[in-house]
């Protein structure tokens, strides 16, 4: 059975705010064509961000499986499902 | 509204790094280093010709941020100096609600058709077959447009099979509806805000994110520093702009330091009745139409553009209007702050004196970003619940002013026009309207400024559809728990 790679977009409020509201949106319909092998997981804050006080910046943060993307768009994460980087 | 990401991010780190110093002890030795803070030195220089360009440009963001037009900045007061003047002062309501960055604003030329080299000069000269307003000449076997007969329709461009004719554009000029954008002789970007409604088109579509909204985010933040009873006037259209429900969300803009949140969908309410009598008594008495009143931006173009129309606008006040009343009523020594979707209704904000302040959502978000309040961590808020109808909570999605008005108008028919978006296309519509003195589709029109209703205003945060849904999902929620 082929892997499924999941894709968590953080929508706590910092990222929310910073771009993940209109992502999450874009994503679920370009994420389509990979149908199951693809899993789009909004979720409650990665806690990313609160770990210094500027990190922000770099919101919204999405999950590819175990690697975090800094201001993620849907161009890099589509790099990151299908090359890997 | 279509915003460009990348530009609008730009200006809400600004805004949460403005907050932050706010918040510090040293707020105007804090205020002095934001520029030197996003581009400490050696680092990397992402959009301009040199890192002190950047900082410079991040100055004026703070500026605007501050509430102050950039326009009059003499380049060496200090960016404390700014912050001691807006310590110092009360009562700040900024004199025009937009100021354009000198230096941030590229000085693009005017909109205008070029013909490149590209054009070959054939036979065929499909250009100027395709012009309908007689522009294109040939001069020495090639195309010449004349600009002053030119339309900018583009026919030209998707003529030419050698791809030879470009669009030059000014991306605030080409989103324009009224023309109010023009250019001084550097070429940089000057508003005319005799004719500008605030649509606030400009502010999303710059790609150098140059034109800012003059904020009043640090006034409103010292007046709760002060313990002053601070109250926050939420528009119905917040709900679906942050993550977690509208009741969280109530919690989260308390944890702020609001002494209460009051819902203006509760003056939309008085709104849809007052507007509803208005309606039947008009048309009872010959009026041929009536449109809605509610949005800021539309009366703008009444006011400035379309003058004729002004009789067949409703004399009902706002929601806001409404709400401030009954705010101000509840709470006489109040501050009240308007939390806004959009840019125009915080002009309404400033022109009305019972609404002390305005604080646009993205403002909201930088507040909830510096001061680390995640709305989904907040329990629910659900203190005095206030009866709203679903009418009122859908009012801000385009044809819902329609829908609630009409539903409350008991013995005439009310016939259906929705104008949302003011583009030049609309507007010529109305004014067609104002000159024949009647509305050739339907007696009801409800006119909003931006596509898809208040949602989608410029200072919005989420999309659309999901804020339609959430207001969807909270409006069910009212309607199990009253049945």
């Amino acid at each position: 059975m082929k892997k499924v790679i999941t894709v968590k977009i953080c929508l706590g409020t910092t990222c929310f705010v910073m771009g993940a509201a209109k992502l999450q949106e874009k994503l679920k319909s370009v994420l389509e064509k990979y149908g199951d092998s693809v899993d789009v997981k909004p979720v409650n804050c990665l806690n990313i961000c609160a770990n210094t006080d500027t990190q922000y910046a770099k919101a919204p943060y999405v999950m590819v499986d175990n690697d975090i993307i800094s201001e993620a768009t849907v161009e890099k994460i589509i790099n990151k499902i299908e090359k890997g980087y | 509204m279509k915003t460009l990401n990348q530009a609008s991010k730009l200006k809400k780190e600004v805004l949460i790094r403005l907050v932050q110093a706010f918040l510090t002890d040293n707020f105007e030795q804090k205020i002095n280093d934001i520029p030197f803070d996003m581009r400490p030195k050696g680092s990397e220089i992402p959009f301009r010709c040199c890192i002190y360009k950047e900082r410079e440009i991040i100055r004026e963001r703070v500026i605007a941020g501050l509430g102050f037009e950039v326009g009059q900045d003499d380049e060496k007061t200090l960016l404390s100096e700014y912050a001691k003047k807006t310590i110092e002062r009360e009562n700040f309501k900024p004199s025009t609600m937009m100021t354009v960055l000198d230096t941030a604003c590229t000085a693009c030329s005017h909109s205008k058709i070029v013909v490149t080299e590209l054009c070959k000069g054939c036979i065929a000269k499909a250009c100027q077959s395709a012009c309908k307003f007689n522009a294109i000449q040939i001069i020495d076997k090639k195309t010449v447009i004349d600009n002053s007969k030119c339309k900018k329709c583009k026919m030209c461009i998707s003529a030419c099979p050698y791809n030879a004719i470009a669009k030059i554009s000014a991306p605030c000029e080409d989103v324009c509806p009224v023309d109010a954008i023009g250019k001084d002789e550097k070429g940089i970007t000057k508003i005319n805000f005799d004719k500008c409604i605030l649509c606030g088109k400009c502010i999303a579509s710059c790609p150098f994110a140059a034109v800012h909204e003059r904020s009043q985010i640090i006034d409103i933040l010292k007046e709760i520093k002060n313990k002053k009873k601070v109250i926050a006037m939420v528009a119905p259209a917040i709900v679906g702009q942050f993550p977690g429900t509208f009741f969280q969300l109530k919690s989260a803009i308390k944890q702020i330091g609001f002494y209460d949140v009051v819902e203006v969908a509760q003056g939309a309410d008085v709104t849809i009745q007052n507007e509803a009598k208005e309606f039947e008594h008009k048309m009872n008495s010959g009026q041929p139409f009536m449109t809605s009143s509610c949005c800021a931006g539309y009366l703008r173009l009444v006011e400035n553009t379309l003058p004729d129309l002004k009789p067949f606008v409703s004399d009902t006040k706002t929601p806001l209007y409404y709400t401030a009343e009954i705010v101000k009523e509840k709470y006489p020594d109040c501050v009240a702050v308007f939390i806004s979707p959009c840019i125009s209704k915080k002009y309404e904000s400033c022109k009305n004196d019972k609404v002390n302040y305005a604080l646009n959502f993205e403002e909201l978000g930088a507040i909830f970003v510096a001061k680390q309040i995640d709305v989904l961590n907040c329990q629910p808020d659900t203190d005095n619940n206030e009866n709203i109808t679903p009418h009122a909570r859908k009012f801000p999605i385009a044809g819902g002013v329609f829908k609630a008005v009409s539903n409350s108008v008991k013995n005439i028919e009310a016939k259906p026009v929705i104008i949302n978006n003011l583009d030049k296309k609309n507007i010529a519509l109305l004014s067609s309207f104002a000159k024949n003195k009647k509305c050739p589709t339907g007696n009801l029109v409800e006119v909003m400024c931006c596509q898809g209703g208040c949602i989608n205003g410029n200072a919005t945060i989420s999309t659309t559809n999901s804020a339609i849904k959430k207001i969807e999902e909270l409006v069910s929620k009212d309607e199990s728990e009253n049945s």
